[in-house]
């Protein structure tokens, strides 16, 4: 059997909203995978380093604030300087379907927006992590 | 009532039995079994025997008198339709104080602050982890010369003002306060309320500072300051709004939140306070939810609940002390990005289940909050939908118009034990203080929240366009946008302010705080003197961080 995906679910900034990111967390676990939950108000710099020293797959990112296009950006940013464009990105929460083009060309993976079913974000997952 | 319980009991059977099996068997109902937003099995019809136990002069009695199940005004809406205050704030204070004198001018007759996140968790705009944040949720506010701005033309005796801040309560309130005096309005004039509930925050919103213990003290020392210089004020906001946003069910959202509430006067009393000396300016804030009948009956089973606590528990003889006021929003959480249209029409009947269940103030979310905040030709029919039902839909004319349906009595009867059980658990454990820390609550939140989701995503609860009478529709256009621009002005300012104000008073003001914190004393005259200043509110939260430490909450899913 291969080993299981290992997920970071991350609350960046000073958002306090953590009922979407409970919830996909709880759905990413059911579904078999190894979560991790940062809880709230990270860093940047907080979050790219969980994900490195817990060797996970794939970091999402969920974020109500309206800061993602100054936080998501500089996730991909650190995750790049420390050589760890392998670890994927996706982020969900409030975020404009206007910003999502801007927010995919700095290596963002998937943005889900409000509305999304579990169902579809785990399948995503599998699809996009080989393990 | 002419029948006998014997009579009515076999006239049900009879029919059930009859007609309805037969129908049934013909022609299925929609599901089996019928269950409530939040769980409670919804019978067929309700008849007297649902609420046989019911005793009219104990239970329910009149509007205006204990355990005001029917209100806590003598005429409710006869007298003055409740508070129209939508919670408004973005960018910076000379926008948001523009917004406040439209939404004046268009009839509302309360305002709302949102300050934005840097704010409500005490950094100034310029601090490291402000960025890309200050603006973006609510107006940013470093110091008095903000405030002053936000305030300004509008007089502060004619106005009631709620602010929606929680662990920088006390330096926000000093703020206002020194506008006011600016405006030449004292203290005992003002009215309005600060949110100041630390322990939904570490249940459910995530704005703390501190730990709970000088959380709790910070809240008594207004308490005490306020009951004495600001007798009109709300000195706190208890709310299960954020806690339902967070997922839980209808008597969750009663339950946990009159478990704070307990933890609130348990404290104050134990800080050497009277309770009638408080108690009257607590008040609450509750979600108004989808399920239109659930949700009356919680607002009623709440306040009878909580007259109940007062009285039995702690004593109070002041009837002012055991009424619980509440304002409303409606549910942030239930509205959709899908189809946002429809988000009006959700509104609406959320509004509704507010106002026929008494609330005192009100706030009308617009169609466009799943996507970003709303613009102002939203705001303005979320308003407009509330002054349809004050003055046209008559909803207002009679006081607790639902009271005696057999159906919402008895489900007002359910919620009310519902919630009792879980006060019982919670005072087992300790009180809700230590419920949190140990993560009780938020565990059994984010069950009920998960819970929700499967059965959204197995089709078992419908949400219109999003898992059923769905549509392809074009990306939403002319959303609000907070021009990032504003933290670059933010910055600027508290540059400019720190050069011009005498940073001798701020350095004595600050020290003399931070020699206060280290002792017992009560903290509010030291943070209104700190903010007189020009002290910014980084700096004066800095102070207490310094002394109080900073909250770790536990890590749960």
């Amino acid at each position: 059997m291969s080993n299981p995906i290992r997920v970071l679910v991350a609350k960046p900034g000073l958002d306090g909203h953590d009922r979407g990111a409970k919830v996909i967390a709880r759905a990413f676990r059911d579904a078999g995978m190894e979560v991790i939950y940062t809880g709230l108000r990270q860093t940047p710099e907080q979050i790219v380093e969980t994900a490195i020293q817990e060797d996970v797959d794939l970091i999402g990112l969920s974020i109500l604030s309206g800061a993602h296009n100054h936080l998501f950006p500089r996730i991909m940013e650190l995750l790049k300087e420390k050589e760890a464009l392998d670890i994927k990105v996706i982020g969900g929460g409030v975020i404009p379907d206007e910003d999502i083009p801007f927010l995919k060309e700095q290596g963002i993976l998937e943005i889900f927006t409000p509305g999304t079913s579990t169902v579809d974000c785990i399948e995503f997952v599998r699809q996009h992590v080989q393990k | 009532m002419k029948n006998d319980r014997e009579e009515i009991r076999q006239s049900v059977e009879k029919w059930e039995k009859g007609v309805v099996a037969k129908t049934i068997s013909r022609f299925p109902e929609r599901k089996t079994p019928f269950l409530s937003t939040s769980g409670y099995e919804v019978k067929r019809v309700y008849s007297p025997l649902d609420i046989e136990n019911l005793d009219y002069n104990q239970d329910l009695n009149v509007p205006g008198e204990y355990p005001f199940t029917r209100g806590v005004q003598p005429t409710m809406y006869r007298g003055r339709f409740w508070t129209m205050r939508q919670y408004a704030g973005f960018a910076s204070a000379e926008e948001s104080n523009e917004r406040y004198k439209y939404l004046l001018q268009q009839g509302q007759t309360g305002l709302s602050v949102a300050f934005d996140l840097p704010t409500q968790i005490g950094y100034d705009s310029d601090h490291p982890l402000s960025q890309g944040e200050v603006g973006k949720v609510g107006v940013a506010i470093d110091s008095l010369a903000d405030m002053e701005i936000l305030f300004d033309g509008i007089p502060l005796d004619k106005v009631s003002t709620s602010m929606t801040i929680n662990a920088p309560a006390a330096v926000l309130l000093a703020m206002y306060i020194a506008v006011a005096e600016k405006q030449g309005v004292s203290a005992d004039k003002l009215n309005g309320t600060i949110q100041n509930d630390i322990l939904k925050e570490y249940i459910a919103r995530g704005t703390y500072i501190f730990p709970p213990k000088p959380s709790m003290r910070l809240i008594t020392n207004i308490f005490e300051y306020c009951s004495k210089e600001v007798p009109e004020w709300n000195t706190i906001s208890i709310s299960g709004y954020h806690i339902r946003e967070a997922g839980s069910t209808a008597a969750q959202e009663i339950a946990f939140t009159l478990a704070d509430g307990i933890a609130y006067v348990e404290a104050a009393i134990k800080a050497g306070l009277n309770v009638d000396d408080f108690a009257p300016r607590l008040s609450f804030f509750f979600n108004a939810h989808n399920d239109l009948f659930e949700e009356v009956a919680k607002f009623r089973a709440a306040r009878r609940l909580w007259a109940k606590i007062m009285k039995d528990r702690f004593h109070a003889t002041n009837p002012k002390s055991m009424m619980l006021r509440f304002h409303t929003q409606t549910a942030g959480s239930m509205l959709t990005a899908q189809q946002p249209d429809n988000n009006i029409i959700r509104v609406t009947l959320q509004a509704l289940a507010a106002v026929m269940g008494g609330t005192q103030s009100l706030h009308t979310n617009s169609r466009d909050e799943a996507l970003a905040l709303p613009t102002e030709d939203a705001v303005r029919i979320a308003l407009r939908t509330q002054q349809i039902i004050a003055y046209e839909s008559g909803a207002g004319d009679t006081i607790d118009p639902l009271a005696g349906s057999y159906f919402v009595e008895s489900i007002t009867n359910t919620l009310e034990q519902s919630a009792e059980q879980y006060l019982k658990k919670i005072d087992d454990i300790g009180g809700a203080v230590i419920a949190i820390e140990q993560g009780f609550i938020q565990q059994e939140i984010q069950n009920s929240a998960y819970t929700w989701q499967q059965e959204i995503e197995k089709g078992e609860r419908i949400v219109i366009g999003v898992n059923k009478f769905t549509m392809k529709e074009p990306s939403p256009k002319g959303l609000l946008r907070v021009d990032p621009k504003v933290g670059v002005l933010q910055v600027q300012k508290i540059h400019d302010l720190k050069a011009k104000r005498n940073q001798q008073d701020v350095l004595v003001a600050l020290s003399a705080l931070k020699a206060a914190a280290e002792t017992d004393a009560n903290l509010m005259p030291l943070i209104l003197n700190a903010v007189k200043t020009y002290a910014t509110l980084g700096e004066i939260c800095g102070v207490l961080r310094e002394v109080f430490g900073e909250y770790q909450a536990s890590v749960t899913i």
